[in-house]
């Protein structure tokens, strides 16, 4: 099979992820989202070691998965500790930084 | 022990003084710091006795020792070190320094007992004697310079030692201001040396002074000029005197110490140091004479008339100075350095004796207020009339010698020195009535009702008021305690004076015309190159001039006591015949008030312009406005892109990647 068809369906991925990331006010499917976005640089990376034949991107998709699970702890407590403190699930209220 | 090891002992001893008193001043008890700073100036004039032991010993042709303790600067071909100069005349002005500045300590022991910044006044005092001792001591012009700046400072510190006073305060800033002038004259001078001669060693620049230079060359004469601003801003010489009787308003020791004895001196010592540069431009050595000559007319008329005890004797060291300036500039070194050091004897006595009367005044220096303390201080008494009568030259008192033997050189040298010498006997004339004036209307006459308490055995005790103004003050700090008032009744005070006096008297033996001249003959090595070092006055001429000048000094007591005891109104009569004089002289010829039109008036107008002006609309206005408008605008705009929104970030962060992919993506095919 061409590699097209991989490359093209990670890039509808990346791009339901961004639409996602932008448009959604609610931070958990923020972060699922961002995990799109992730796993869909992870179909290309796996999609062209497999067509160089050398394990290389397979290692890294292996690392990229680690990280999203180190962000998601990060994230998912971030809402935790919001969710306790009786804050907004809600991103566009946590403009606080607004210069 | 060799000189120069025993040289930086000198220095030293009232470091360390300093270092203790200053840092000890919470645990130090009683009268403790006094006798430290005391035992130090004592143990620096031992050292200078060593060293000038030590220096005999060599040959007089190498009795020019130089030591460096280390290096203060090195570029390429130019090279200074903290050194020293070990010769004789510089071990003459230690001597002179520190013997006087002990007997000074000693007195102020006693008389600063009841001050609450006691340690913190002995402290400054042992700081001015080692500044004073590192200018005399100086083996080049940074080393000299530093001492220079130092004194400067002491001497300000200690003029405004009251700092609670306004007045104080403000004769410091005076002094100080001018003492800059004079700083900066020298700096500048000693640029021109460097620039022509390379060096700035004295020994070097001495040595090559007459290869690089013609006579009269016109960088050495400048050079000579801005090294006289200097000296005349240290020494009070006209046209920069009138920082001195403002100094005044400090402790009587300290006008004893630094504004009669040293500091006002080391003018002299300078145009003395110096002496091949100003022989090699005799034009500038000539204005330095001609100066001095003015000064001390000048400053002879003025003691006439002032009231004020100690602005008496301040004009009459402003003049005494010129004599000595007037001096070395003709080329009479030991004469004028012998003048010094007995003035130093008799002009610090006759401080000692003024802060005795002015304690038994409770404050009060006005002359108009005093009379009769013959019987209430004998010994103030009989010590003030010794250093009066030496001050006036009466026959066989040291000034006697010391003040003839610079006329007497003068006279020798003939032509525009002998015109200068002439006008000498003049002011020697003055001084001996304004000498005698002071003693007539102090300790004779009425008996001031502060002068019977005191023989009653009490001591009066005013009001804490400024004794110039009037005005109540804050006893505090920054002011003498109320038991300040203290009238030769504490043995260190006449330990002090007795000394002096004796000095005063018998310092004149050293130098008799025809008998001996130790100190010329002690001096004779420093100033062997000089062209003039041959013609000295037959013994006979000098005799004639001690003559004619024991004969003017007892006419000037003799006018004195004319006016002041056998017929008393004798003054305000001359006050009424003569008031347009009158008032010229008490103005002091309107040269504060001069100075006062001409300088400080358009220099607050500028300041006042420029903080208005300059200040609110150009710096506030247009520099720190603009800058401030800049940044404004550039934060107005970086700020509206932070909104605080997650998604905008997010959505700027892909814009970015994206478009940076864009760009490669299109460069690299």
């Amino acid at each position: 099979m061409d590699i097209t068809w991989y490359l093209v369906l990670s890039a509808f991925i990346f791009a339901i992820g961004v639409a996602g990331v932008i448009s959604r006010r609610n931070p958990l499917v923020v972060l699922l989202c961002l995990e799109l976005m992730l796993n869909a640089g992870n179909l290309a990376l796996v999609a062209f070691a497999r067509m160089h034949g050398s394990e290389a991107g397979q290692v890294f998709a292996l690392i990229v998965m680690v990280i999203a699970a180190c962000e998601v702890v990060i994230g998912l407590g971030i809402i935790v500790a919001m969710y306790r403190n009786r804050l907004p699930i809600d991103i566009d209220e946590m403009s606080e930084l607004r210069g | 022990m060799s000189a120069t090891t025993f040289g930086w002992l000198v220095l030293a001893f009232p470091l360390a003084g300093t270092v203790i008193n200053s840092l000890g001043w919470r645990v130090l008890p009683g009268r403790l710091p006094g006798w430290i700073a005391s035992s130090a100036i004592f143990l620096a004039f031992l050292s200078s006795i060593g060293a000038l032991i030590k220096l005999q010993d060599h040959p007089a042709e190498e009795r020019h020792l130089v030591d460096s303790l280390w290096t203060y600067a090195s570029t390429a071909d130019f090279h200074v070190d903290l050194a020293i100069l070990i010769d004789p005349l510089s071990v003459f002005m230690c001597l002179v320094v520190s013997g006087v500045s002990f007997l000074i300590h000693v007195y102020s022991v006693a008389y600063m007992t009841s001050d609450r910044g006691y340690s913190r006044y002995f402290a400054y005092l042992n700081y001015f004697v080692f500044s004073m001792l590192l200018l005399v001591l100086a083996a080049n012009f940074v080393i000299l310079i530093i001492g220079w700046a130092f004194v400067g400072a002491a001497s300000y510190l200690l003029i405004s030692f009251w700092y609670r006073r306004t007045t104080a305060v403000e004769a410091g800033i005076k002094a100080f201001v001018i003492n800059v002038i004079g700083d900066v004259g020298l700096v500048i001078g000693a640029f021109l040396i460097l620039d022509k001669t390379g060096s700035l060693d004295f020994l070097q620049v001495f040595s090559q002074v007459d290869q690089t230079f013609t006579r009269n060359d016109g960088t050495l004469v400048a050079a000579c000029l801005l090294l006289l601003v200097g000296a005349f801003a240290k020494s009070a010489q006209l046209p920069l005197h009138t920082w001195l009787p403002d100094a005044m308003e400090g402790p009587t020791p300290v006008s004893a110490l630094i504004h009669a004895a040293t500091m006002v001196t080391a003018g002299v010592y300078l145009i003395a140091r110096m002496f091949p540069l100003f022989e090699q431009a005799p034009a500038a050595a000539d204005v330095g004479a001609i100066i001095g000559c003015a000064t001390l007319l000048f400053a002879g008329t003025v003691a006439l008339v002032v009231t004020d005890l100690k602005r008496v004797i301040a004009y009459s060291t402003i003049s005494q100075i010129g004599y000595m300036v007037m001096g070395v500039s003709a080329a009479a070194y030991s004469a004028g350095l012998f003048h010094l050091m007995t003035h130093a004897f008799f002009k610090a006595l006759l401080f000692m004796g003024a802060g005795s009367v002015i304690g038994a005044m409770a404050g009060i220096q006005d002359m108009d207020r005093m009379g009769g303390f013959r019987r209430a201080m004998p010994f103030t008494f009989v010590t003030f009339t010794i250093g009066a009568l030496a001050l006036a030259g009466f026959p066989f008192t040291s000034g006697w010698f010391s003040k003839d033997e610079i006329i007497g050189s003068l006279l020798n040298r003939g032509g525009l020195y002998a015109v200068l010498g002439v006008l000498g006997y003049v002011g020697a004339f003055m001084t001996a009535v304004y000498a005698f004036r002071m003693v007539f209307r102090v300790f004779q006459g009425e008996q001031a009702p502060e002068a019977r308490e005191l023989e009653g055995g009490h001591m009066a005790h005013g009001d804490p008021v400024n004794p110039m103004t009037g005005e109540p003050e804050d006893t505090d700090v920054g002011f003498p305690g109320p038991e300040h008032h203290i009238a030769e009744r504490d043995w260190p005070m006449k330990a002090a004076m007795g000394p002096l006096a004796l000095l005063a008297i018998v310092g004149g033996y050293i130098a008799i015309p025809g008998v001996d001249n130790v100190l010329e003959k002690f001096l004779e090595p420093t100033f062997a190159d000089s062209r003039f070092a041959d013609t000295h006055p037959s013994t006979g001429a000098e005799w004639i001039g001690l003559v004619i000048g024991g004969v003017i000094s007892i006419t000037g007591i003799g006018l004195a006591w004319w006016v002041y005891i056998r017929e008393p109104g004798t003054a305000a009569r001359l006050r009424e015949r003569f008031p347009r004089a009158h008032n010229f002289l008490s103005h002091k010829w309107y040269f504060d008030e001069l100075y006062d039109a001409v300088f400080v008036r358009p220099a607050t107008t500028i300041g006042a312009f420029c903080r208005r002006v300059v200040e609110a609309d150009f710096v506030q206005g247009t520099i720190v406005g603009g800058a401030t408008g800049i940044v404004r605008v550039g934060t107005s705009f970086a700020r509206s892109i932070q909104t605080g929104y997650l998604r905008a970030y997010a959505l700027l962060l892909l814009l970015g990647v994206a478009g940076l992919t864009l760009y490669f993506l299109l460069n690299s095919s």
